[in-house]
């Protein structure tokens, strides 16, 4: 389990991370979403203990990361794969790892099939292709057996077999008890991947909840309406309702579908069709962080 | 022990410092080769056959600086945190590491320059170790190169950068402290004491006098004794190597 509290990190006068709180429960894959620049990668660097909050603090399992004896055999993480020394072979950089840590060296093997990299063990890391270089990642993430697992944008660059594989991966992880925190910019892949959502934006919470839940929360429904009448229609719609054009129909949001229809029975005005539709994930989810985002395009 | 064994990894497991011995021993020992060759005049000194050791010890700099640059560069250090978070442990280790092989290294570049010249010149005359002075001349390269390894990795963990770290050990070592002396009035008594000048006398100060050449033997400026000079060099390289040890502790990595 991760629990954050009021964790704030200053770079100058930069406000990376601000007065953030979370936790992140066991057994359950938990997203981590936000925008660029959002302070995703700044949280899980201070849950490493490789930067130093300004303020708050950031507990693994009731203990700060330098209080862990042995601190790869209870947190395994990867933040970035391209963290290896480019002449170093794979099995040489996870061997140092291990020995650091006193895994014995048969556990580095276990992990390099684990990965499915036994081949290209003897290979310098540097010739790895993207989707290697995450599996060696991972495969120093597992090293010590850990019960937390951190993987800061593990599916980036990735082909579609590379990102299903490590989807599963992380899935068997939590399916074992583990607690695995995994950082996104993208919703629609978190929604596939994760069960509980953390999303910030700007450095503050935004949400935490089941990715369930806040998908629900975040599509906001439309009814799309299509009559030869289509003018007088819009008319008759109530003030609160918020319509938008679309390809010879009208969206309308907040309104029911049966409200829409007995409004257009009582004028008189013939429906052609009347479907609901359900908001898009990346649309809500860029409606949700609009605010909080660091770069605007000029439009 | 464990992780004296991980730095030890870490380092053996690259090209660089591969390479950085070979060329500290190929400099330092064939430049001394060139020297005994055309020693013609006279018996050559034990001393002179430590004259070169200052190639092999700019190439062993680059090495330790290199050791620690190389980790920033390449994020592996991020990953060394990860595994210590104490982060004074790991980076002591390889002090103790990089400074033991600098030795080693050090010991070969001095027998080995002195023992080529034995075999090199027709007069040895001068070339036995008889004298604790030319016992130093041979087995001081060793601790200059351990301390002087030191001193780089302190400036290589301060500074993060291989190209940074490599320019300001070389430029200082090789220019500053020989064009500081073109300051008038007070240039030589600075030069005196500036680090690089003062492990030289260490190496090579106050060679015994019957084997030198009337008026020759390197001018060595120094106040201190040789075993002062190494003490006063060492004491650099150490506060240079604990001041970047707090630096690394205090911030991000």
């Amino acid at each position: 389990m991760i629990e954050a509290t009021g964790l704030t990190k200053h770079y100058g006068t930069t406000v990376a991370v601000d007065d953030l709180s979370f936790t992140v429960q066991a057994g359950r894959v938990t997203g981590f979403l936000g925008p660029n620049g959002a302070g995703k990668s700044t949280t899980m660097r201070m849950i490493l203990g490789l930067d130093r909050p300004t303020r708050g603090k950031v507990l693994i399992d009731g203990k700060r990361y330098h209080e862990l004896h042995r601190p790869l055999r209870t947190v395994g993480a990867l933040l970035d794969a391209k963290w290896v020394h480019p002449n170093r072979s794979a099995r040489a950089h996870l061997l140092w790892l291990a020995r650091s840590n006193g895994i014995p060296a048969r556990r580095v093997d276990e992990v390099l099939d684990l990965v499915g990299l036994t081949q290209v063990a003897k290979r310098r890391a540097g010739g790895f292709s993207l989707g290697m270089s995450q599996r060696l990642g991972i495969a120093g993430a597992l090293l010590g057996d850990p019960r937390v697992l951190l993987f800061d944008e593990p599916v980036n660059g990735l082909d579609p077999e590379g990102i299903q594989w490590i989807r599963q991966f992380m899935h068997r992880l939590a399916d074992q008890g583990r607690t695995v925190f995994v950082s996104s910019h993208l919703l629609s892949e978190m929604a596939q991947t994760a069960q509980e959502l953390i999303v910030i934006g700007r450095g503050r919470l935004i949400a935490q909840t089941s990715t369930e839940q806040f998908i629900r929360d975040a599509t906001e429904d439309a009814v799309r309406v299509r009559s030869p009448q289509l003018d007088r229609l819009r008319e008759l719609l109530p003030g609160g309702a918020r319509v938008t054009d679309g390809d010879g129909a009208l969206l309308v949001h907040g309104l029911e579908p049966a409200r829409i229809g007995e409004l257009a029975a009582l004028n008189g005005i013939t429906l052609h069709e009347l479907s609901p539709q359900r908001g898009s994930l990346e649309e809500a989810f860029i409606q949700l962080t609009k605010e909080s985002v660091e770069y605007h395009a000029h439009e | 022990m464990t992780l004296l064994a991980v730095e030890r990894i870490k380092l053996f497991t690259t090209r660089s410092p591969w390479w950085c011995m070979v060329l500290a021993l190929g400099l330092s020992i064939g430049f001394t080769a060139i020297i005994a060759a055309n020693s013609t005049e006279g018996a050559m000194p034990v001393v002179a056959s430590a004259f070169t050791h200052q190639f092999g010890l700019m190439v062993i700099m680059v090495m330790a600086a290199l050791a620690i640059t190389t980790e920033y560069r390449f994020g592996t250090i991020k990953a060394t945190f990860q595994a210590v978070p104490d982060r004074i442990s790991p980076l002591v280790a390889k002090g103790v590491v990089v400074a033991l092989l600098s030795a080693v290294v050090g010991l070969l570049v001095g027998f080995g320059s002195w023992g080529l010249s034995w075999l090199i010149v027709s007069d040895r005359s001068q070339l036995a170790l008889e004298s604790a002075n030319d016992w130093r001349h041979v087995l001081g390269v060793s601790l200059v190169f351990a301390a002087g390894s030191l001193l780089a990795l302190g400036v290589g963990t301060l500074v993060r950068q291989t190209a940074g770290a490599v320019s300001i050990i070389l430029v200082f070592a090789l220019l500053v402290e020989n064009l500081v002396t073109l300051i008038p009035k007070i240039g030589d008594d600075i030069q005196k004491w500036l680090p690089f000048t003062v492990a030289n006398k260490f190496v090579l100060g106050e060679a015994d006098s019957s084997g030198l050449p009337e008026g020759a033997g390197p001018p060595v400026p120094g106040e201190l004794s040789p075993w002062g000079s190494l003490a006063y060099f060492t004491a650099i390289a150490l506060a240079f190597f604990v001041v970047s040890l707090v630096v690394a502790k205090r911030r991000d990595a």
